[in-house]
């Protein structure tokens, strides 16, 4: 273990400590600060009542349908207005409008369309999503080597498919996926607020313990999103360096 | 011998988005390659050199004149091939790939393509770095694999822009050398830009001084001196006095300042 470890090590358990000394010493009341200690408990009541599970695999779901429509609408069409002037014109106020509006801004509309369902919480996840794939893309393809488009021009590859190929696709990588990770973190960051209003998941669950002063539980669901996110980011950026290992 | 590229009267101009307009950059320029020629082309910068070669190799439009190529076609070869001053390399592809670029495309199957790369990296002496990540190289050694693409596709024409400009001297001085044993070995016409006179001078078998404002040719010089040839022999150093005088010429006559 090197010492940069230990330190992160150190600071994470001291933490807790101080956390669990506050919670014991009787100063603030368990239901608002439940001690660390309390937790392993909840955690193992919420599995073996079969709730855990069952609200994972429903944010899950929600989830990855709100990640992989945001992701690849917002690729394609940041780059189809990096690389057509004509979109980029169409697009230039339409994103002003659209673009400052909050995804949980959105969640009335949601339930309007499509009811307390899977489908609003997958809308409301993909268009933080989509918002960030569509400039991290745009911004990708427009700072792709013009002297790779040359040279591509001048060794015979001189079809728009050909380009979009060989050079565009292969050098808006890095910024495209850097793009897809942030979105990622996002989709997670919404995941819960769009289940607050009773899409069935680990935010409706924290709504529904909180009203019952099951504190403890709201925090097992808060460090399972914690949890969560660190595995899907772990895995991508492990896909990521496989991708990318041309990079120095 | 036949001439390979034969332009006359060329003009060009353009503005900054690459469409032909403006005031000329060039103008009434006559140039002929014969096939198997070694030719170097020196001048001030901005007059023109990198367009004369863009225009070559149809990279950019001329607004008048002619170039008249003749060149063998074939599906399984490329015509004109360029070498760029910053070797060019496709980040992520590994040596190999950024090698057969030019080969993808081609009428060549998977064992006739990897044969030509073989061939190719072989003759540059980076047969034991085709695995290798352009970032993993030299700036010496990424232009040799610039210099492989090109002659992977098996050209009649090489086109270089400046290839050893950004090289260090030492550096340099192995790839013109080994540039020179390559274009023995394979007899390819060659049409080289270059800000060193010395290199412009031991390198061609004709020296293109060009100049003006708008620019053309302005001399030729044919460098006497017999092949292999040393960088201290007496024909050698004297075309350099002469071209280097020749090019002072140009300057004071107004051109590139």
């Amino acid at each position: 273990m090197n010492s940069r470890t230990l330190a992160s090590a150190t600071g994470l358990i001291v933490f807790l400590l101080i956390w669990e000394a506050i919670a014991r010493s009787g100063v603030v009341a368990p239901t608002l600060l439940p001690a660390p200690s309390v937790l392993p408990g909840a955690l193992i009541s919420e599995v073996s009542l079969g709730f855990w599970h069952a609200m994972v695999l429903a944010s899950m779901e929600h989830y990855l349908i709100g990640l992989f429509l945001g992701s690849l609408l917002g690729i394609a069409c940041g780059m189809a207005v990096a690389l057509f002037p004509r979109v980029d014109a169409t697009q230039a106020w339409l994103a002003r409008v659209l673009r400052p509006i909050p995804p949980l801004a959105w969640i009335p509309f949601a339930i309007i369309w499509f009811g307390v369902s899977q489908s609003a919480a997958a809308f409301i996840i993909s268009i933080g999503i989509f918002w960030i794939n569509y400039f991290a893309a745009l911004t990708a393809v427009e700072a792709v080597d013009k002297e790779l488009i040359e040279l591509s021009n001048a060794f015979g590859h001189r079809s728009f498919f050909a380009r979009l190929v060989k050079v565009i696709l292969p050098g808006a990588a890095p910024g495209i996926l850097g793009g897809f990770r942030a979105g990622l973190g996002m989709g997670w960051m919404t995941v819960v607020a769009a289940e607050l209003f009773g899409i069935t998941g680990i935010g409706s669950r924290m709504m529904e313990a909180a009203g019952l002063l099951a504190t403890e539980v709201v925090i097992v669901y808060m460090l399972t999103i914690a949890f969560l996110y660190a595995v899907s980011d772990t895995v991508f950026v492990r896909v990521r360096d496989r991708l990318l290992q041309w990079q120095q | 011998m036949a001439a390979i590229v034969q332009i006359d009267n060329l003009v060009a101009a353009f503005d900054a988005r690459g469409e032909p307009a403006g005031s000329p950059v060039f103008a009434n320029l006559d140039l002929t390659i014969e096939r198997g020629e070694f030719v170097t082309l020196v001048g001030p910068s901005g007059a023109g050199k990198s367009t004369l070669l863009r225009i070559i190799a149809d990279l950019m439009p001329a607004r008048d004149g002619t170039v008249h190529k003749t060149m063998q076609q074939s599906p399984q070869r490329r015509p004109i091939a360029m070498v760029f001053q910053e070797a060019r390399l496709m980040p992520w592809r590994r040596v190999r790939d950024n090698v057969a670029f030019g080969l993808e495309g081609l009428r060549l199957d998977a064992a006739e393509r990897n044969q030509r790369v073989d061939d190719v990296l072989r003759l540059v002496g980076l047969a034991d770095f085709g695995d290798r990540w352009p970032y993993e190289l030299s700036g010496g050694q990424r232009q040799r694999v610039g210099i492989a693409r090109a002659l992977a596709v098996d050209p009649d024409l090489l086109l270089m822009d400046e290839p050893f400009g950004a090289l260090d001297a030492i550096t340099r001085q192995t790839l013109q050398d080994e540039l020179l044993r390559i274009w023995h070995e394979t007899g390819k016409s060659v049409l080289f830009v270059t800000h060193d006179i010395d290199e412009a001078v031991y390198l061609g078998d004709r020296v293109l001084l060009l100049g003006g404002t708008p620019a053309t040719i302005t001399q030729s010089y044919d460098i006497a001196a017999g092949r292999p040839r040393r960088r201290d022999q007496e024909q050698i150093t004297e075309a350099v006095t002469r071209v280097k005088r020749g090019l002072s010429q140009t300057f004071e006559g107004g051109a590139g300042i």
